[in-house]
């Protein structure tokens, strides 16, 4: 599966976007944050405060509940500053 | 609908003149401009850099203009969204409203702005002369998108 990162998180993660082959055991977004929290450092520093962590699912925002399923590619970022 | 994504300096007049003759009956074309000011806590800025999901973030403006168009009755609308580095002063967003009407265009210029701050997958980073740093998201902002929930959503 495609991760994606940005703006801070991909400053803290290190790099903006990775392939991973998920274990099973990681069934919903938040499973996967607490999982890769777990690979390093670095991800347990971008991923700290779960208040600033917002996630897409093949583009659509969704939250922490939200089943992976076949999704293709999950993206990580913060609260939003557009417009 | 209009949704564009681009490195370009925005040409408002051009923007606008391209909607002004959107539908057969306007009677009503709002514009707003987001532009990069110049100081942020008194200090000036030298340049802003916009991050963006590319693909989502086009995706995600079409949806809000979608839900505009039905909650409204709109001839058009036009969005350009500028990323990359942006200078004081420089055009970062341009949004653009085409009713029949007034009311339907004023609010659905604010709807669309107000999600756009939310929701659309854009990052900002200022960069000034004592350093650079991203910008928060605003509790201001949030509020301001929430008070377009209609019940069903505001339940949820």
């Amino acid at each position: 599966m495609k991760l994606l990162y940005f703006a801070w998180i991909r400053e803290r993660v290190g790099k903006p976007e990775e392939e991973i082959e998920l274990p099973a055991s990681v069934a919903t977004v938040g499973d996967l944050i607490h999982w890769l929290k777990k690979r390093g450092e670095e991800y347990a520093h971008a991923f700290d405060n779960p208040k600033v962590v917002r996630a897409a699912l093949d583009k659509v925002h969704v939250g922490p509940a939200a089943k992976i399923a076949n999704a293709r590619e999950i993206a990580f970022f913060p609260p939003m500053t557009g417009g | 609908m209009s949704v564009r994504i681009t490195e370009a300096p925005i040409d408002v007049a051009a923007e606008t003149a391209a909607l002004a003759h959107a539908g057969s009956n306007t009677g009503a074309l709002v514009t707003f401009t987001g532009i990069c000011r110049r100081e942020e806590d008194g200090v000036p800025i030298a340049a802003l850099v916009l991050e963006h999901y590319a693909g989502m973030a086009e995706a995600e403006i079409e949806r809000h203009v979608e839900e505009a168009q039905k909650r409204w009755p709109l001839l058009g609308v036009r969005i350009v969204h500028r990323v990359g580095r942006i200078k004081p002063g420089e055009t970062i967003v341009f949004v653009a409203t085409a009713s029949a009407h007034r009311e339907p265009a004023f609010a659905a210029a604010e709807f669309l702005m107000d999600y756009l701050k939310t929701r659309a997958p854009f990052w900002k980073k200022v960069e000034r002369a004592d350093g650079t740093h991203w910008v928060a998201a605003k509790k201001t902002d949030d509020a301001a998108a929430a008070r377009w929930k209609k019940p069903r959503e505001a339940a949820e």
